[in-house]
């Protein structure tokens, strides 16, 4: 009864504290309000019409959306790397950090979720894949294995967050007995939603590009890299416009994994365009025409000429610690790493596995406006959930919010 | 693969080996897979052990047999409504509980309530098979007046479909691809084809690369042969392995198939399908009244909706009545030979004996039941 009454009242305190704030903070929520109508009207047509109002085609049949959901599914993953030292290693830096780590991953699993459903056919009979209620393909599907290990990785990331600050609501400490097999637990989960995500796409014999062994290793080296440097970037904003305190070494600390992150994916890149270019065999075709084109169609060329070269700048750049410790020159790399990797990892990843296609048909894709709508949106869905999370969080660590104090 | 030491193909026919071995080709649930109900249930038993283990719930096994909403109503029947009217927002619920509507368009949202809310076909029982099957003819002829021939009929014992193409015959006429489109009630607007015509250079071989199979010009066209691809029904068909909720399984005679009512749209199949053997209704297909082809099978040709997966069926509703496909009747020159492989008698049977025959893509292991061959 007592528990209800403290949930009662920590929700009716959180919304008093998401509906109240700074000019700027309206004005942040009222753009992602306006985004988000644009997306869900953007959606409407396509319900209405089908997903022939997106560039997706027989030839290319995920695009987009899928390319999304893969990278986001990364930047949910990496929310562990922050979680590790702290919960397991007492490290006290990463505490204030984890949380916000930890919020980015239920907001970045609600946009994968999303993404998903914005991708179904025919979202009104998504049922059928509910365990017990429809049929589940398990574990034949790798889609099915997907949406075990998303759906309890948002449920670990939602339970040890929201413990620890229900706890610190009522002015009480975290036991850790509690919270600390949760996170152990969390650890593992994490790498497995990427591994699993990556074998979706490693599994299927019918394309070259993506059945090759080094995907899910990289998946997870990308993730580490793209996800801390997420993180990175919302800390400095959250540092820079909120009186939560973020210690530099904390920050220096999660630039340090950034940093072998995009090292060791580096290498891995390496690896991959060797064995492509250095004997190219027939498989090989779908590498050439993401880096060079095939027969004048190169659609993907600027994008992942944007992005290898960010790529390997950024790397370079957090390789030096005296650049790194420059928190000016950190946060560059770390915006320009999220972009490269964003793009490598998102439809440099999925639009070549169908290009050329099965029997060498070369059919280029380009995303339309309403598919581009729908997919902002979605972000625009991210960055408000993340908001009230973060906004929630900080204020409970702050003591701001408090259980009784107005009593 | 196969035990049995045959020379011409290696398919695994022996399908009880498969089961007992637990790796049955049509995907893990083998409730589809049985054509007696004797084995229907034995798989079912085997398969629910494998559930539990996979700590998914026992629940599994039932999924698909509680069709009749009127009959059974407890807890899990319930939650199945209650859930998916959720999902489905509040359109059905209104259409439904309409007080002015008339009798018939009560009996009309009636069908499309327990269409929206039935299972997977591959689960159900005969008689649920013929209840859906009833639903859909008599939705039709509520929405159009006009009546239309459905069959449910399931695969026949000692029968496995196989086809094989004469690359010398072929002269690119497309007649098999319009004939396909006629008799399968493709989306006109999108031009959906399951054949492929591919053209290709003579002294090139088989460069598909190179190869145009969007052509619009007279054929024969000089220096070119011609070659098609449709879905190869593959005995191992990694398609049927990747779907999240089973709308697509191998059946009993070799065909691949779709519920095009339980799939979800997911397009994963697409993906793994080597062949380029899928089709997708990216849009509400449309098919002039006065062009549909009335004589249907629910795995077949029946009209599809927005959304779904599609596919070469070898002409479900046609092959399961004894007649050949319609590409194989269509063909003008015999390049298109059809028939059961397990029958020793069968032209196709005579081709793979005699004929210097082979697949495309072997190295994969999808085991397609789909020959090329020359004179
Ligand atoms: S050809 Fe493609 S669609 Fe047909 S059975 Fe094989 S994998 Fe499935
Ligand atoms: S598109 Fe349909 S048939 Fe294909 S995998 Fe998804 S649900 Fe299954």
């Amino acid at each position: 009864m007592k528990r209800l009454k403290v949930f009662g009242s920590l929700v009716k305190d959180s919304l008093d504290t998401i509906t109240h704030g700074s000019k700027r903070y309206h004005l942040w929520m009222a753009l992602l309000t306006f985004v988000m109508l644009v997306g869900m009207y953007c959606y409407s047509i396509q319900l209405e019409h089908g997903l022939s109002v997106t560039g997706m085609t027989d030839r290319v049949s995920w695009g987009l959306y899928i390319s999304n959901f893969t990278f986001l599914v990364g930047v949910a993953a990496a929310a562990v790397m922050l979680v590790m030292p702290t919960y397991v290693l007492k490290d006290i830096d990463f505490k204030q950090a984890v949380l916000i780590g930890e919020g980015l991953a239920v907001a970045a699993l609600i946009m994968c979720l999303a993404f998903v459903v914005a991708d179904m056919g025919g979202p009104s009979v998504l049922w059928h894949m509910i365990p017990g209620i429809g049929v589940f393909n398990f574990p034949n599907s790798m889609l099915t294995w997907d949406v075990l290990v998303l759906n309890g990785y948002l449920f670990l990331n939602i339970t040890i967050p929201f413990y620890i600050l229900f706890r610190h609501y009522q002015g009480k400490e975290a036991k850790s007995s509690v919270y600390i097999p949760g996170a152990i637990l969390s650890v593992f989960w994490a790498v497995a939603i990427h591994l699993v995500t990556a074998f979706l796409y490693q599994g299927l014999q019918a394309r070259p590009f993506w059945n090759n062994a080094l995907l899910g290793p990289r998946f997870l080296a990308s993730a580490f890299a793209a996800g801390p440097a997420l993180i990175i970037l919302v800390l400095a904003i959250i540092r820079n416009f909120t009186e939560f305190k973020i210690q530099d070494k904390t920050i220096k600390k999660i630039a340090m994994v950034v940093t072998v992150a995009a090292q060791i994916n580096l290498i891995m890149l390496i690896s991959e365009l060797f064995k492509e270019f250095y004997a190219p065999t027939h498989h090989s075709e779908s590498a050439y025409y993401l880096f060079f084109g095939l027969d004048g169609k190169d659609a993907l060329l600027p994008w992942i000429w944007t992005a290898i070269p960010l790529n390997v700048l950024a790397t370079v750049l957090l390789t030096f610690h005296k650049l790194r410790n420059n928190f000016k020159v950190l946060f560059f790399c770390c915006f320009i790493l999220f972009i490269a990797i964003w793009i490598e990892k998102g439809f440099g990843l999925i639009v070549p596995g169908f290009i050329p296609g099965p029997y060498g048909k070369i059919a280029e894709y380009t995303p339309t406006g309403i598919e581009i709508g729908v997919t902002l949106g979605i972000w625009a869905l991210g960055a408000f959930v993340f908001t009230i999370l973060a906004k929630t969080a900080i204020g409970i660590e702050l003591g701001k919010l408090k259980y009784n104090k107005k009593a | 693969m196969s035990n049995n030491n045959k020379k011409w193909f290696s398919l695994n026919l022996g399908r009880k080996e498969k089961v007992s071995s637990g790796s049955c080709s049509c995907g893990k649930t083998s409730g589809g897979c049985g054509t007696s109900s004797n084995s229907h249930h034995m798989t079912d038993d085997e398969f629910a052990a494998a559930a539990i283990n996979a700590s998914i719930g026992e629940e599994r096994t039932k999924d698909g047999f509680e069709q009749v909403f009127d009959v059974k109503m407890d807890r899990r029947t319930a939650f199945k409504k209650l859930t998916a009217s959720l999902l489905i927002g509040a359109g059905a619920v209104s259409t439904s509980c309409s007080v002015i509507s008339g009798d018939e368009s009560r009996e009309k949202s009636q069908i499309d309530w327990e269409e929206q809310f039935k299972g997977n076909y591959k689960l159900m029982t005969d008689e649920e098979k013929q209840a859906t099957v009833d639903r859909l003819v008599r939705s039709y002829q509520l929405r159009t007046g006009k009546t239309l021939s459905m069959s449910s009929k399931n695969a026949e014992e000692d029968v496995l479909f196989g086809y094989a193409f004469n690359i010398s015959k072929c002269q690119g006429y497309m007649d098999c691809v319009n004939a396909c489109v006629e008799e399968n009630n493709q989306d006109r607007d999108s031009q959906m084809q399951y054949i492929r015509i591919h053209e290709m250079k003579d002294g090139k071989g088989f460069n598909f690369n190179e190869a145009d199979d969007n052509y619009y010009h007279e054929v024969p066209a000089e220096g070119h042969f011609y070659m098609g691809t449709q879905c190869f029904h593959c005995d191992n068909p990694p398609c049927v392995e990747v779907c999240p909720v089973q709308a697509t399984w191998r059946e009993d005679d070799g065909l691949v198939v779709v519920d095009y009512d339980w799939c979800v749209g997911c397009r994963y199949c697409m993906a793994a399908c080597p062949y380029d053997g899928r089709r997708f209704n990216w849009s509400k297909p449309e098919v002039p009244e006065a062009e549909i082809n009335h004589n249907q099978h629910y795995l077949g040709n029946r009209m599809r909706k927005k959304g779904v997966m599609e596919k070469c069926t070898f002409c479900v509703q046609r092959s399961r009545a004894g007649k050949n496909p319609a590409c194989v009747e269509a063909c003008p020159t015999g390049a298109r030979i059809f028939g059961n492989l397990l029958d020793p008698n069968s032209t196709i049977r005579w081709v793979l004996e005699n004929k210097k025959v082979f697949r495309l893509k072997e190295d994969l292991g999808t085991e397609p039941k789909f020959w090329y061959f020359m004179d």
